[in-house]
């Protein structure tokens, strides 16, 4: 059990975009070769990482989940659809900037690549993730939520 | 006063009155306007006070155009109080709509707000002297409206009816949703008053599908009459954008800076745009390009919120800036 | 416009927690989950059973169909890759539209990965089953399309799972068209002389099957060719294939070989392992099929320097022919089968062993050209040094398998050629003395065990333990082993005259590029992946691609045929139906929202993208055939109009809110 900074038991929750041919078929393999992981992962799956919209990412993040992951093939050639990751990746660039306007630590936000045969990155990967999200503490949108005063 | 005439407000938020302006320049459509409605309230151009508001009847007032933000309390309890007194409340420009450019105060803290206007070099403010929240002069308690925490669009405060977007609006749109209420034939409630699509439906500009390879800035270069923006390299915002400004600023050879909001099935311009430029910037030769390459590429958009977000940042999904880096 | 609009009203999703036996049960308590999902708002049932894919499972879903009327189904179980389609077909069954399933992966992505911690994947697996019922409310009913098929299918690779699968293919009455890279088929099995464990001579057995398949009047054999380019999916493929000249007019070539006497070029043989030499006019083996000799224009003097041209002037058969060109021909097929087979792997990287600094130490491989009566030697084993029988002969076995610094896999053949080979030994000099140093021995397949005792009753002494290095001794030029008999528990040393180094099977040098072209993945040990480690081993992870022999994993000759048989009768399955359904997967794209800004154009990597003129507007239009339904034109539309149907955004969005805790 690990405590953040100050001390408290904290547990940060995390959206996953998973690639239906390489990222998802390697957390399923994570699965069939019962690697364990943190629980703190819940999982949308779409065909390409480059169906995720920014908006996406925003959303996850004003609803409070402390920490985004968007995984796919890996670049440059591996995509089934051969360049969605290409876009997943600059769009992912792009918002790192635009979340450091907006005063969000840019790390809660993570691109991965694990092809299909990587269960054993995909479960590090997460392990890892959790670990620093549980360093950062809890997302400041999930203490304060904007809206009227 | 006509039984038969429309009880108008115009109500005053956090506003440059260039919304005004769009209804003095309804021009000869102006008399037809007038014949028709009854000026309940409208700070601008008439001497009515809040009292007067304040002893209306709820309800009595059938349409009200609400401009500004919402910045303070006074914005939001002008903005409760004409709600409550209007059958029809109108989120009337880009700052009632969605923000507007006062909202990218949500990039700054309140104080740092104070300091740059009052704090700042280029300030003639030799004593220092910055506004108080409260101050006693003589034996009158002064008191200034509290800003509130972030920029709120109307809707943040009271429930909309209808939206009517631009920075000003267009005199097309307020005569077009005037005609709609006159005649009773409103469209469902919660539209925007406008064309559903974006600008480039009404761009005359050749295109093609796009892919850009290097960002030009507006002040780089004068721009091809002709041809799309974003085909030249200049980030043009009109593809997240709502038509309905008949390309105005495209026709001035100047790129859209997306005043009218997103289009129809759209909810954050901001992130939509952000999503379509980066998938099309570098997209020549982008499996040749390194990590190192893709983030050099997108520095080159230097302020990201304000080319996407210039007018929509507190309807946006994430609204304002935090603090945590 | 309707098709993209979910309906909120009249909503009574069903939710069906599956036990899995055990595998989620141990874990996830079932029942909270269930218990939960029924009082999720428009949840009308949730139930949870031991298994939901049997039939009794099956059964309660589409009674609740029929009875209830369930009109969204969620199923919490295993990942959608292993039973999406089972349970689409339970709706189709029960009169729902199949897309208005959605399945939360409670297995492969919780019990089976959060074991040490029940509570907390009972509570991720609530979560799961709140983000697919999520997802369920705003299901849209989809329609599948039947698309025509192209009733050909493609092999590639001319080795004998290739052979095999174009054969059978062929046999059912359908046009194969048969790739082959090199200049004749037979590939690796064409290499060997004798197969074990019957000992048959491997070209007795391999000719015919050569010479049927490049005689079907349904298979057109391409030699010299390699596939370039691929597109289309599942029932309609289009592929490019290039063709090198040949240099050599296969009709009137009459294989004399006097060209081959007179050329001036000798470069080392790939076929031996550069164990002797041929010329830059060749054939592979005196049984090439075709039996035409081939002009290799990376050697040719003529083809590079622009002198010589001795073979043109020799070949009595005016066979020679330096006009013919690179050819790119475009096929259509409905099935495509991957057979391009392994590469033996190379032990330079060991260097304890000396491989390529001493002369008598070869591969296995190596050996078994020498064992050919066409092979470098004529069929003599012999020390590459002397030249002479070695009288004390050492088999390494799992040279570079099992072996985390190289393969962690077994190569599943190296045992068996090794004593197929010490038994050949024995043969020719029944007075050597024969070692083979293993690990473990397998002989799991039909009549190996028996031919292990064979080698045994001759002789062979077989010892367990790993040689850790040799090194030769500069006088005698005797190689002296190092090894551990871990049976005697001892560290010793022994000298041989030849050492052989039993390297397994690796994936073919190519295969990377064959995966690109195809879109299908590799699996961690670089072999081409199937799409269910069980249950379809015999099928690619793209629907219509077949996967057979060691280009899936190595096999030894039964399996790769009996694995080509089984991919043949799965690629005919397009074919012979006819039709294929198509899913729905193209985005929608809504005119009356699209401002026909070009953003998606571009970036649509298949082209299906097109602005449409409309008197002075325009519009985006998609070409149903060309997407492959990825979603990028989707996320990247800056106007909402490009709609994807099977992950909308309306879809996602819920499932984010409604597990964000």
């Amino acid at each position: 059990m690990i405590e953040n900074r100050k001390g408290d038991w904290f547990e940060p929750r995390i959206l996953g975009f998973l690639c239906n041919w390489c990222s998802y078929a390697a957390a399923d393999l994570a699965g069939m070769s019962r690697m364990e992981y943190p629980p703190n992962i819940r999982c949308v799956r779409v065909m390409c990482s480059g169906r995720v919209e920014p908006s996406f990412v925003l959303e996850a993040l004003r609803e409070g989940y402390d920490g985004v992951l968007i995984a796919g093939c890996h670049p440059p050639s591996d995509c089934h659809y051969q360049s969605g990751n290409l876009k997943a990746r600059r769009r992912y660039y792009l918002l790192r900037k635009l979340l450091r306007e907006l005063g969000i630590n840019p790390d809660r936000v993570r691109l991965e690549w694990a092809s299909a045969s990587e269960g054993q990155r995909f479960a590090e990967i997460v392990k890892d993730f959790t670990e620093r999200l549980r360093r950062l503490g809890p997302s400041p949108l999930k203490v304060k939520r904007v809206g009227a005063e | 006063m006509g039984r038969n005439r429309l009880n108008l407000a115009i109500g005053l938020g956090a506003t440059c009155s260039g919304c005004d302006i769009t209804i003095v320049d309804l021009a000869e459509y102006l008399p037809k306007v007038l014949s028709s409605v009854n000026i309940a309230f409208w700070p601008t151009a008439a001497d009515l006070k809040l009292k007067d508001l304040e002893a209306m009847a709820n309800g009595s007032i059938d349409l009200c155009l609400y401009h500004g933000a919402i910045v303070n309390e006074e914005n939001a309890e002008m903005a409760r109080l004409l709600r409550r007194k209007s059958k029809l409340m109108v989120a009337f420009g880009s700052c009632a709509c969605f923000g507007g450019v006062p909202g990218l105060a949500n990039l700054a803290t309140k104080d740092s707000l104070l300091e740059t206007v009052y704090g700042t070099p280029s300030t003639d403010n030799p004593k220092g002297l910055k506004p108080q929240g409260e101050a006693l002069v003589g034996e009158y308690r002064m008191a200034v409206p509290k800003r509130l925490d972030a920029v709120l669009p109307l809707s943040g405060v009271v429930e909309v009816d209808y939206s009517i977007p631009g920075c000003p609006p267009q005199t097309s749109q307020v005569k077009d949703a005037f005609e709609a209420i006159l005649s009773s034939d409103l469209p469902p409630r919660g539209s925007v008053i406008g064309p559903a699509k974006n600008l480039c439906d009404e761009c005359p500009r050749k295109r093609e599908g796009k892919s850009i390879s290097k960002i030009v800035r507006a002040h780089e270069t004068i721009a091809d009459q002709e041809r799309c923006l974003l085909d030249q390299g200049i980030l043009c915002m009109g593809p997240a954008t709502r038509a309905g400004c008949d390309a105005k600023c495209i026709k001035a050879n100047m790129r859209c800076e997306g005043c009218m909001g997103p289009p129809d099935g759209v909810g954050d311009q901001g992130a939509k745009m952000l999503g379509a430029i980066a998938s099309i910037l570098g997209l020549e030769g982008e499996d040749k390009m390194s990590e190192e390459d893709v983030a050099r590429l997108m520095d080159g958009i230097v302020d990201p919120v304000g080319l996407f977000y210039l007018f929509s940042l507190p309807s946006s999904i994430l609204r304002r800036r935090l603090w945590e880096v | 416009m309707n098709d993209v609009r979910a309906d909120l009203k009249n909503l009574k999703i069903g939710v069906y927690v599956c036990h899995c036996g055990k595998n989620i049960a141990d874990v996830v308590d079932v029942k909270r989950v269930a218990d939960f999902a029924s009082k999720l708002p428009g949840v009308e049932v949730a139930r949870e059973y031991l298994h939901m894919c049997d039939d009794v499972g099956q059964e309660m879903i589409s009674k609740d169909i029929m009875e209830l009327g369930i009109n969204r189904v969620v199923v919490a179980a295993c990942s959608p890759k292993v039973h999406e389609l089972t349970f689409r077909d339970t709706l189709r069954k029960a009169g729902l539209n199949p897309y208005l399933l959605e399945m939360a992966n409670i297995r492969e992505q919780c019990s089976w990965v959060h074991r040490s911690d029940p509570d907390r994947a009972t509570e991720k697996a609530i979560d799961l089953v709140k983000m697919a019922v999520a997802k369920a409310r705003w299901l849209i009913p989809l329609e599948t399309k039947a698309v025509e098929v192209t009733r050909s299918a493609l092999v590639i690779g001319g080795g004998i799972a290739g052979i095999q699968a174009a054969l059978d293919v062929a046999d059912n009455g359908y046009q194969v068209y048969l790739v082959e890279k090199g200049p004749s088929l037979g590939g690796r099995m064409g290499q060997w002389s004798k197969v074990f464990p019957t000992m048959d001579c491997a070209a007795c057995i391999l000719t015919p099957k050569m010479v049927s398949a490049a005689q079907h009047p349904k298979i057109k054999l391409l030699t010299n060719s390699e596939l370039i380019e691929a597109s289309g999916s599942l029932g309609n493929f289009k592929v490019k294939i290039r063709k090198r000249p040949r240099y050599v007019d296969e009709e009137k070539c009459t294989a004399c070989g006097l060209c081959a006497q007179k050329c001036p070029v000798r470069i080392p043989n790939e076929v031996d392992f550069g164990m002797s030499s041929r010329k830059a006019i060749y054939i592979t083996s005196p049984n090439a099929v075709p039996l035409a000799y081939s002009i290799d224009g990376e050697n040719c003097l003529y083809l590079k320097r622009g002198i010589c041209r001795v073979c043109e002037r020799v070949c009595e058969a005016k066979a020679i022919d330096f006009d013919q060109k690179e050819e790119v021909l475009e096929l259509r097929v409905g099935s495509i089968i991957v057979a391009i087979g392994y590469d033996p792997f190379d032990p330079t990287p060991l260097e304890e062993y000396g491989f390529g600094r001493y002369k008598d130490v070869v591969t296995g491989p190596m050996l078994e050209r020498m064992t050919d009566p066409m092979g470098p030697t004529g069929g003599a084993i012999l020390r590459p040094s002397t030249g002479k029988p070695p009288r004390k002969v050492a088999f390494i076995q799992c040279v570079g398998s099992r072996d985390a610094r190289f393969n962690l896999y077994c190569s599943r053949v190296c045992c068996m050629y090794a004593i197929k080979d010490s038994l050949i030994i024995k043969e020719q000099n029944p007075e050597s003395d024969v070692y083979i140093f293993y690990m473990d021995i397998r002989a799991f397949g039909k009549g190996y065990e028996e031919f292990y005792l064979r080698s045994q009753e001759a002789g062979v002494k077989f010892i367990r333990g790993k040689v850790s290095s040799i090194r030769e001794d500069p006088r005698t030029h005797e190689l002296v082993l190092r090894y551990e008999d871990t049976l005697l528990g001892t560290a010793l040393e022994d000298s041989f005259d030849l050492v052989v180094l039993s390297v397994g099977q690796v994936p073919r040098a190519d295969t990377d590029a064959i995966s690109k072209i195809l879109g299908i993945p590799r699996s961690a040990d670089g072999f081409l992946m199937e799409a269910h480690p069980k249950l379809r081993p015999n099928d690619a992870v793209v629907d219509g691609i077949y996967l057979a022999g060691s280009a899936q994993y190595p096999k030894d000759i039964p399996d790769a045929v009996a694995q080509a048989s089984g991919a043949a009768a799965r690629a005919l399955i397009p074919l012979s139906m006819g039709q294929v359904y198509v899913e729905p997967i193209s985005p929608l794209i809504e005119e009356d929202r699209c401002g026909g800004c070009g953003v998606c154009v571009k970036l649509c990597p298949y082209g299906a993208l097109k602005l449409e003129e409309r008197e002075d507007k325009r519009v985006a239009k998609v070409d149903e055939v060309l997407c492959k339904g990825c979603g990028t034109c989707s996320a990247a539309c800056p106007s909402g109009a490009v709609r994807s149907r099977m992950f909308t955004e309306e879809q996602i969005l819920s499932m984010i809110s409604s597990a964000a805790g």
